[in-house]
């Protein structure tokens, strides 16, 4: 290991380790910190100008039911939903498909079909936009949720397929072999051999693609305008502007925001880490 | 019908399980990007016909003093995020060390890379705000007063980066953490053998282990840097007066706030050409290994 292990037998070096760490930590998420707190003030004590000083009352419950009573962010957040889990659906779905083919089937421009995809997940946005926005456009898709969902799960296929690809060729070769030799078709393989193998690749994929999809801001503003089809994300830019003094509820729809992948995060961490390095590392 | 599809299935059933990612992909996004080259050579409002201008979006953008603000933001952007990778590295040589308690400790300093970066620019906001932000606060500890680095037309640029920074060094920091995990242990006590300590340990006998994840670790802060839209648009609106304007976000407010979108196509294509050489040097470096296997 590098650094040096610090020995277990060195008590207080190990004490004074973790403590360094803590306060690193503390320092490193204290925006995030200073947030939280101002998300349990009053509005009073807001209008007072009392950012900094111990709060005076916890606001917890008022301020944090508030945001979802008298804001649009429930609405928000049922839209964040509606568009998100179905992108990470049909993203598993067609990744799976892709990275089959691209992996284990030989064919004149395998590799130039499988570059196009991992190059094209690195286009920026805006390269598309305009194209995209006309296309949903002409579609009627415009302010709907099918714009998004079509939208994410064609882009988000790409980083998928990279690395669904990765993982597929990393099986062992003789599974293909003793399948064929068996007779069995390409349906067959894909269902009875490859499903059963990829499953820790398909959980990373689904948190990676969830919170990529949950947290996007430019297609929410560019391909959606009403309330009623907003996202989250960009619903939160939106009450920003609408409750420009009230502070501690602005504080609240942030937190609010950032709990669903924060907690998603922690449930399945491991599968978020492998997913990314290897997504990144191998590919 | 049944006998030609089993004679054909090891060609048919392989294609048609490629086609709707293909197809979905090669449409929304490859040629969607194809078509917006296309688009800026016309004069177009996003609704009505299209006229040809042939190559006067580009003759006037390279006129437009906007067009070298955001040029010149982007150059800001990319530099700066150049300190991602250290940082990050720096942080996971920190954190690198089995102890009851690091485990939480780590998924704790994991948090920014999870965050919508609407919440890191609100987050960041607050911060930077120079009535009651936390810099304000520390400013104040001194007796001095915060600037205010959002209205600032030369220090804002700096402070959307350094807003970014947070999720992007964190993002990093996972990669060299994994790296470490791969070190190869033998090298390093070999080393430790023939005295290699510290930094000389680093530099000669971890940092040429971590040549793959440091390469991941550019290609995406670089391609991170370039692409860089959200931060401008929630913190600034490439305020004040077009100061913080990225082309991203310059392409952006031309079509949709102007409806001039065959000079916003103009302006992506720029962009994507600017992109185009990192996109080609990063799949050349990562399908090399494999044709030289293959």
């Amino acid at each position: 290991m590098y650094p040096r292990p610090i020995p277990e037998t060195a008590r207080s070096a190990r004490a004074a380790y973790i403590a360094l760490v803590v306060g690193v930590l503390i320092l490193w998420l204290l925006p995030l910190v200073t947030v939280m707190l101002t998300s349990l003030r009053s509005f009073e004590e807001v209008m007072a100008g009392n950012y900094w000083g111990w709060p005076k009352s916890f606001n917890f419950i008022e301020n944090y039911t508030a945001v979802f009573k008298q804001t649009a962010l429930a609405r928000y957040f049922i839209n964040s939903l509606i568009i998100t889990l179905p992108s990470v659906v049909g993203v598993l779905v067609l990744a799976t498909l892709t990275g089959y083919v691209l992996s284990r089937h030989r064919f004149a421009g395998n590799r130039l079909v499988f570059a196009l995809f991992v190059g094209g997940n690195f286009l920026p946005a805006q390269i598309m936009m305009i194209p995209v926005r006309d296309l949903m456009v002409s579609l009627g898709f415009y302010d709907t949720y099918f714009a998004l969902i079509i939208f994410h799960t064609a882009f988000q296929t790409g980083f998928a397929t990279l690395f669904m690809r990765n993982f597929i060729a990393a099986l062992p070769d003789e599974l293909f072999q003793a399948a064929r030799a068996e007779g069995a078709s390409p349906w067959q393989t894909l269902w009875h051999v490859v499903v059963p193998l990829i499953r820790p690749a398909l959980a990373a994929l689904a948190i990676l693609t969830f919170t990529f999809v949950w947290n996007d801001y430019f297609w929410a503003i560019v391909l959606t305008q009403s309330d009623a089809v907003k996202p989250v994300t960009a619903g939160l830019n939106n009450l920003r502007g609408e409750w420009v003094s009230a502070w501690n509820l602005v504080a609240a729809a942030t937190i609010m925001v950032a709990i669903p992948p924060v907690a998603m995060f922690f449930l399945m961490q491991r599968h978020f880490i492998a997913g990314l390095t290897m997504g990144a590392v191998k590919g | 019908m049944n006998r030609s599809w089993r004679r054909h299935r090891h060609w048919l059933a392989p294609t048609l399980f490629i086609l709707p990612g293909a197809l979905l992909f090669g449409v929304v996004i490859i040629l969607a990007s194809i078509r917006t080259i296309w688009v800026s050579f016309f004069d177009w409002d996003g609704v009505g016909p299209m006229q040809w201008v042939g190559l006067a979006n580009y003759q006037q953008l390279a006129a437009d003093p906007q067009f070298y603000v955001s040029l010149k933001n982007n150059v800001i952007w990319l530099v700066m995020f150049m300190l991602a990778p250290p940082l990050g590295l720096a942080l996971a040589l920190l954190l690198n060390q089995a102890i009851a308690g690091m485990k939480v400790l780590k998924s704790l300093f994991f948090v920014p890379l999870v965050l919508a970066s609407v919440t890191v620019g609100v987050v960041f906001t607050w911060v930077y705000d120079p009535t009651f932000g936390l810099l304000s606060l520390i400013y104040g500890w001194f007796g001095a007063t915060a600037p205010a680095l959002l209205s600032d037309e030369h220090l804002v640029s700096f402070a959307v980066v350094i807003a970014a920074l947070w999720p992007q060094v964190t993002f990093c920091l996972v990669l060299f953490l994994a790296g470490l995990n791969n070190l190869n242990e033998d090298l390093i006590g070999a080393g430790r053998v023939d005295g290699a300590r510290g930094f000389a340990m680093l530099l000669h006998i971890v940092l040429p282990q971590l040549r793959e994840v440091s390469f991941i670790a550019l290609a995406i802060t670089v391609i991170g840097a370039l692409r860089s839209f959200d931060m401008v648009a929630v913190m600034t609106s490439g305020g004040p007066f077009g100061s913080s304007t990225v082309l991203a976000y310059q392409m952006y407010e031309q079509s949709i706030f102007s409806y001039r979108f065959g000079y916003g196509a103009a302006i992506a294509t720029v962009l994507f050409a600017i992109m185009a050489v990192f996109i080609v040097w990063y799949l050349r470096t990562l399908l090399r290994p494999e044709q030289e296997t293959a």
